[in-house]
């Protein structure tokens, strides 16, 4: 018999994947300003470093909170003992009253239905043991965060099936879109239990419209099934349209006293809003108490820190500073944003119009070879090893057109920004010559054919570290 | 209504809707009558004392103090906030360098130095509740079993089961002989499991005990060692409790110092689950280890502990907490010696009243006999008694039920999450209890062969004498102290 489970020895992790991978050659060559100038710049991580010296100076005139202090005495004890998985009150309370305020206060949350989980990461994960039986599915439109594959799936045997959004329409979810994905389920044999989104949306950087959100609320309420909302990045929404949240569309539609109400959970985390995603802080919010009570006790695998819960209650709690935070971060957002853009602009490259997230969503199918992933992979290869740019591919997101590339913008300097931008000018220049003399066929490396198929692109690196194929 | 109700339980899966999570076993009923009734020195005084909690109150002035000395160890004070950012980023799964070497340096200490970790292994998790079921998720597959000695902690059926679908053979042990865990019984729980077809992946150990507050010698250890190798099955040793030991002889030995020593095991086998929450007083800051011999369980724990990373601040403040050896050396003494005393003040306060415990030497409980006060020898009657402790006697004590003692009328008490006043009180109570029912429920005097590690006494010296005293001389020739 097999010394390790399954789980151990096969690669449902999705850590072989390319997102994964173009960060370990970063992490081998890794830009620095002055000690390695030619180094590979990470633009591959959607970190928020904008607004750390409001977060600093907030902490340099309130020492209590980090020294373990209230009102000058020290709670420390009461700190290092508190483990109840229900959360400290005033850290929760602090907590809903952020996400509120986030959303305009056009709706509020009840800290009774709130769940703290270590970081967005555990949050999914434990509503996919509390929603679904190994074997089941969650649509989830495309493309999407890769991380899904190894929260969602891994440890719970739940599979992912696609949404498919193209291009044609801004990658926005249509009706037939759902229908499809849902039939595609079914002609698995998979039983669909919910539909996971991301709002705003990783990698695309856009709010979903009214429009959007009534859709899933229709197809959710036909089909009797759950709503996953990731609003994980619900505080970087920079310009109009504005954020609207799911709740809000529930409200409108008087869905209170529905059925509907309790199948609708929204998934938070202060990792990208604050730029903490040290601390794993993050948060299942459900309607449901019977989610909120399993969600509770299975937090007990990933309590956050009460220490870190004190800290961030003190902090949630000075109104003054949190509204300040959250507009002066959407400003600062807005700016780096409109820098990548003019700058991609600048080598000639577009990307999808958005107005929220860390990044963009970048069209470089005029720089392919062809119009397939091989050539994407190809593209990608040079910009992280010849262009030294580590951007994320599409593939790696599930995106079914190849050619899409997501680029983050918010954790770097502008001076690095700028450098990023003027190498990949550089790169573009010179290749746009090289693609005009050339015809249009290119060695495929790996003569076995890769299916479109697949969920997960992999490229299989011999990586001595995963020590499994 | 009814409709809807089932209804909506089939839209969640069975772990939701099922009761696999193990709260509604009486070791968390205990809990429930304490947070409705707290005892309260000023505003309480008649309330539930918290006797069943296993928390460790005795040294945090000391962490207090080092604190106050050093502000550096926080990231968000005016000598620490340069290192702020990098910090609150930080969301690394291999942990920040310093705090796996500080961790890795705290666990040799703990174990006097005789044996070194080396950090590279140690892996992060939400507590050592994350690092149980991380661990399982790594070694087993759903149906799968592990074999685990009785009494064990009741949170292992919910750490170890609930969401993997892994289950636990229990391997039988009991009053007879002290519960000591024999080659016997393992080889029994193995044959049991095969003959009903389970599949058993490995053994689970708590070292030292909770609830019995013993450790393991090392014959039996090596013995453990030989049997897992010989059926080629895991080892997983959760030393939790490594920092409770209070005696120097017999001293503690680790797993991890027989590996050392015998070059036939396959360390393949071999994992460790650690935690900060008993030793230094922690449960709040979720700072569980797992630590493996095994390269692909490293690799593969590591990754999922992206479910139960420890917060970076708090990374920090461990790292360089820990990394003071001079405060570490100081603290991991002094730890020893306020839980000797505690320990001694209570049994000697027990012993008062002719109830004995399991002689131990670790821990922050006592595994107290009272199955000489059952109406009779059952787990109904452990229950009743355990409802009059608790309703009456106001101490929420653990019940050995809940802990799968196979034996009715052990009882869990914990002493050490309690200043000493509120442990006078706690006695003082258990005195009054015992002396007003003394007459139905005095002991045998006789000397049973299985009492020989009880300690038994019926001391003549009066409840006044005893109150008023704040210092319990086991010297005293009042006592007849019986090991």
């Amino acid at each position: 018999m097999g010394l390790l489970s399954g789980k151990a020895t096969c690669n449902t992790h999705g850590q072989d994947s390319s997102y994964f991978l173009g960060w370990q050659e970063y992490e081998k060559n890794p830009y620095d300003e002055v000690q390695n100038p030619t180094g590979i710049i990470q633009m591959g991580l959607a970190e928020n470093q904008l607004s750390f010296d409001l977060l600093e100076s907030w902490l340099d005139r309130n020492p209590d909170a980090a020294g373990f202090k209230r009102d000058g005495q020290s709670i420390f004890r009461e700190l290092a003992l508190f483990q109840d998985y229900h959360g400290l009150p005033a850290f929760k309370k602090a907590l809903v009253e952020f996400m509120s305020e986030i959303r305009g206060n056009k709706v509020t949350f009840d800290t009774s239905k709130i769940v703290l989980t270590a970081g967005a990461t555990s949050a999914n994960e434990t509503l996919m043991f509390c929603l679904a039986e190994p074997g089941e599915a969650f649509l989830l439109p495309t493309p999407y965060y890769p991380g899904f594959d190894r929260d969602l799936k891994w440890r719970t045997g739940v599979e992912i099936v696609p949404i498919q959004c193209t291009s044609l329409n801004g990658f926005q979810i249509t009706e037939m879109a759902l229908e499809e994905a849902y039939q595609l389920a079914q002609k698995r044999h998979l039983k669909v239990k919910g539909v996971l989104v991301t709002n705003p949306s990783n990698p695309l950087g856009t709010t979903m419209s009214r429009n959007e959100l009534n859709l899933l609320v229709n197809f959710i309420t036909e089909k009797n099934i759950h709503l996953i909302s990731d609003e994980i990045y619900s505080g970087t929404v920079f310009s109009s349209p504005g954020f609207v949240s799911i709740m809000e569309i529930l409200k409108d539609r008087n869905c209170e006293n529905t059925e509907v109400w309790n199948r609708v959970h929204i998934v938070y985390s202060l990792s990208k809003d604050l730029g903490l995603p040290g601390f794993r802080v993050g948060a299942i919010y459900s309607n449901d108490d019977t989610v909120v009570a399993a969600a509770t006790k299975m937090s007990s695998f990933g309590l956050v820190s009460s220490q870190t819960q004190y800290l961030l209650s003190a902090l949630l709690s000075d109104k003054k500073f949190a509204q300040n935070y959250i507009s002066e971060n959407k400003k600062r957002l807005k700016q780096r944003h409109r820098k990548l853009v003019s700058g991609l602009e600048k080598a000639g490259i577009s990307c999808l119009k958005s107005n929220a997230g860390l990044f963009c969503w970048v069209d470089m199918r005029h720089l392919l070879s062809s119009n397939t992933f091989e050539a994407e992979m190809e593209l990608w290869k040079k910009i992280v090893y010849d262009v030294k740019l580590n951007i994320s591919p599409g593939s790696s997101c599930h995106c079914t057109e190849p050619g899409w590339f997501r680029v983050c913008f918010a954790n770097m300097s502008e001076d690095t920004l700028k450098l990023s931008m003027q190498r990949l000018k550089a790169f573009v220049d010179s290749i746009t010559t090289t693609l005009h003399n050339q015809s249009n066929h290119q060695s495929i490396k790996n003569s076995r054919r890769r299916s479109f198929t697949k969920w997960v692109f992999r490229l299989s690196f011999d990586d001595p570290m995963t020590g499994e194929r | 209504m009814a409709f809807a109700l089932s209804n909506q339980v089939q839209l969640l899966s069975k772990i939701a809707a099922g009761n696999g999570h193990g709260e509604d076993s009486p070791y968390f009923d205990g809990w429930k009558a304490f947070e409705s009734d707290p005892y309260h020195p000023t505003k309480n005084p008649n309330g539930v004392i918290q006797m069943g909690l296993a928390e460790n109150l005795l040294c945090h002035e000391l962490v207090e103090d080092w604190l106050m000395n050093n502000p550096k160890a926080s990231i968000c004070s005016a000598e620490g906030l340069n290192e702020f950012k990098g910090i609150a980023i930080f969301q690394d799964y291999h942990g920040l360098p310093e705090f796996r070497n500080a961790v890795a340096k705290f666990m040799g200490k703990v174990r006097g130095n005789r044996i070194t970790f080396d950090p590279d292994r140690i892996v992060m998790s939400g507590g050592a509740t994350g690092a149980h079921e991380t661990v399982a998720f790594c070694l087993a597959d759903p149906g799968d079993a592990f074999l685990v000695p009785t009494p064990y902690y009741p949170g292992f059926d919910r750490d170890l089961r609930w969401r993997t679908g892994v289950q636990l053979v229990p391997v039988v042990c009991d009053s007879s002989n002290d519960f000591k865990v024999t080659m016997e019984a393992l080889e029994a729980a193995y044959e049991k499991a095969q003959e009903s077809n389970i599949r058993i992946k490995g053994v689970l150990i708590t070292n030292p005990s909770n609830p019995l507050g013993t450790f393991l010698d090392r014959e039996t250890l090596k013995d453990i060692v030989s049997f897992i190798n010989e059926k080629n099955i895991h080892l997983v040793c959760d030393e939790i409790y490594a920092a409770t030991v209070f005696t120097k002889e017999p001293s503690f030995v680790s797993i991890a110092e027989i590996i050392d020593q015998d070059i036939a095991c396959n360390r393949n086998l071999i994992h460790i689950v650690y935690s900060l929450s008993k030793d230094m007083g922690f449960p709040g800051f979720r700072v569980g280890i797992i630590y493996s011999y095994n390269d692909q369980v490293v690799s593969c724990a590591r990754k999922m502990s992206s479910f139960g990373l420890v917060s970076s601040q708090t990374q920090h403040l461990i790292a360089t907490m820990l990394s003071d050896d001079q405060f570490v050396e100081k603290f991991i003494a002094e730890s020893a010696k306020r839980i000797a005393e505690r320990h001694k003040a209570f049994t000697w306060g027990l012993s008062q009243v002719g109830i004995g415990c399991l002689k131990s030497n670790a821990g922050l409980f006592l595994w107290m006999d009272l199955h000489h006060l059952l109406k009779e020898q059952t787990y109904e009657a452990e229950m009743a008694l355990w409802r009059v402790i608790i309703n009456e006697v106001k101490l929420n004590v653990s019940p050995g039920s809940s802990f799968h003692c196979p034996n009715p009328g052990w009882f869990r008490v914990c002493f050490a999450n309690m200043d000493d006043r509120t442990m006078e009180i706690a006695l003082s109570r258990i005195t009054s209890f015992m002396l007003k029912n003394v007459e139905a429920k005095v002991p045998n005097k006789k000397k049973l062969c299985w009492q020989r590690s009880l300690r038994l006494s019926m001391s003549s010296r009066r409840m006044d004498d005893f109150m008023a005293s704040p210092c319990m001389s086991p010297q005293s020739p009042l006592v007849q102290a019986r090991t």
